[in-house]
């Protein structure tokens, strides 16, 4: 299978802080990969290289077959192939949930309107919210303003789909619409990695577990593997935290 | 110390006179102020110190300066040069109407650059983050995004400078020009009763003031329309 992102010595510095350190990873078309490791990290700083939010300082980063660089025309073209879901929606407050949607296919792809619409309604469908068309984003629950936010990445038609906590601002009656939706994106083949504490998600759906701590990657196993035995008392310790509650 | 109520009635219409050319002084100058405002915004949030640096400088001096000071510079001030009244500017400089003009404009420039500035700094990153990961361009972000919610969280207090420029018209009258306070002041002159005089001129700036404010309120209210009331 083709290697859709591929992170070799990737290095990145705030001022003087080594926030990430030789990061090696590479994931192929299809997979699953699921993130975690305690607060601080860089598990955030490390997927938002890969959409370039953040610059890396050393070492490569290759997605789709394009070199993160200084060149804005790539970083473009990078950033319509790979969808981002935020901790905190970040949906538009101004536009309602159509025109959020509609935004990046008709100015970035150049769609009609009818045809970014259309689409739009398809992917509405799909999150499970098509009623919500026409109101703002401050008239939604949590839970349905992140399924409208995945739903208006998948509308660029994303490679791969990023997602940094998703579910870590919703209250837990919410939670789990949002991972269903996250699960059924996962069963129709999307290449997803996805920061996460939802050990139950992870076991169900990562295909590998990137558990990453002060900045480097510590172990990378399969969910049985992480879960049975983890390789790293680092690991040990934080699952041992995050089961306790 | 008598008080002659029929004497404001009667000063009221001709004070009106004066409104036309305080409207034209208010609209005319805040559209120049905005737009230069705009240009002046975008010199002093660039990151080149060549541009940021004569923004920061046009913004302290106007901010610094009284608009009465700035406002005489201009048309007592300039006229002292001989270049200037060689200048193909001389016919407009030479006008109050425009002296006015163009000292209220960049006396304002300043002022709405620095409210403008305020509401970009105000939008969160995090839609900003959301339209670049979504491929949208440096340009597609401003336009659609960081410009729309800056300006809804400078509707505030842009409305006050509004109202501030409207104020501001009245020392147009200290270069001849017959706007309202031009005109209520040389009534003053005739009739030897400045507190009536003033009072109607004082009535007829609330009822302005009044419409401004109503005005930015409804279109607070239109531009809001997507915030959850609570
Ligand atoms: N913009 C920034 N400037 C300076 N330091 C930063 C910045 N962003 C992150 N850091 C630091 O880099 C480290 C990694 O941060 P990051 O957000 O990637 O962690 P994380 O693993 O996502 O943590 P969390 O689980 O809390 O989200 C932290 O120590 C953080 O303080
Ligand atoms: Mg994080």
């Amino acid at each position: 299978m083709a290697d859709i992102i591929v992170l070799e010595k990737m290095n990145k510095f705030y001022g003087t802080y080594h926030a990430l350190k030789d990061v090696n990873l590479t994931i192929a078309k299809g997979e699953k990969v699921v993130v975690c490791g305690p607060s601080g990290s860089g598990k955030s700083t490390m997927i938002r290289c890969i959409n370039r939010l953040e610059e890396h300082d050393g070492g490569r980063i290759v997605v789709g077959g394009q070199e993160l660089t200084d060149d804005e025309k790539k970083i473009d073209l990078v950033r319509r192939e790979v969808g981002m879901v935020f901790q905190s929606f970040n949906l538009f407050p101004h536009m309602t949930v159509l025109e959020n949607l509609t935004l990046a296919p008709r100015l970035v792809r150049k769609m009609a309107t009818a045809e970014a619409e259309a689409i739009a309604m398809k992917y509405l469908s799909r999150v499970r919210i098509p009623d919500q068309a026409h109101k703002y984003p401050s008239q939604l629950s949590g839970g349905q303003q992140q399924r409208v936010a995945i739903a208006r990445a998948l509308c660029m038609n994303p490679e791969v789909m990023l997602f940094d906590e998703p579910t870590s601002a919703l209250d837990p009656e919410m939670i789990s619409e949002v991972l269903d939706v996250m699960t059924d994106l996962a069963r129709e083949g999307m290449t997803m990695v996805c920061v996460t504490h939802e050990m139950g998600f992870a076991r169900s759906v990562a295909d590998r577990i990137v558990f990453m701590d002060q900045g480097e990657i510590v172990e990378v196993s399969t969910p049985a593997e992480f879960f049975a035995a983890p390789k790293s008392e680092r690991a040990r310790t934080f699952l041992g935290q995050i089961l306790a509650h | 110390m008598s008080f002659d109520l029929s004497l404001i009635a009667t000063s009221l219409p001709k004070i009106l006179q004066g409104l036309g050319l305080t409207l034209n002084l208010l609209a005319v100058s805040t559209l120049f102020g905005l737009i230069l405002a705009v240009g002046i915004l975008l010199m002093r949030l660039s990151h080149r110190s060549w541009l940021v640096w004569p923004a920061k400088a046009y913004i302290y001096f106007f901010r610094g300066t009284p608009l009465l000071v700035q406002l005489f510079v201009i048309y007592h001030g300039l006229p002292q040069f001989g270049f200037i009244r060689q200048s193909v500017l001389w016919p407009i400089l030479r006008e109050p109407y425009w002296c006015s003009v163009i000292a209220l404009s960049l006396n304002t420039a300043a002022y709405v650059s620095e409210i403008l500035r305020g509401g970009v700094l105000g939008v969160d990153k995090g839609f900003v983050e959301a339209g670049k990961a979504l491929g949208l361009s440096k340009f597609q972000r401003t336009t659609r995004i960081t410009a729309p919610l800056a300006v809804r969280l400078a509707l505030p207090a842009y409305s006050n400078e509004i109202v501030s420029m409207l104020k501001s018209t009245a020392l147009a009258s200290t270069v001849t020009l017959m706007e309202m306070t031009g005109v209520a002041r040389t009534i003053v002159a005739d009739t030897f009763a400045p507190y009536e005089i003033f009072i109607a001129a004082t009535i007829i700036y609330l009822v302005l003031v009044w419409i401004i404010q109503t005005g930015f309120t409804l279109i607070e209210t239109y531009a809001n329309r997507h915030v959850r009331k609570t």
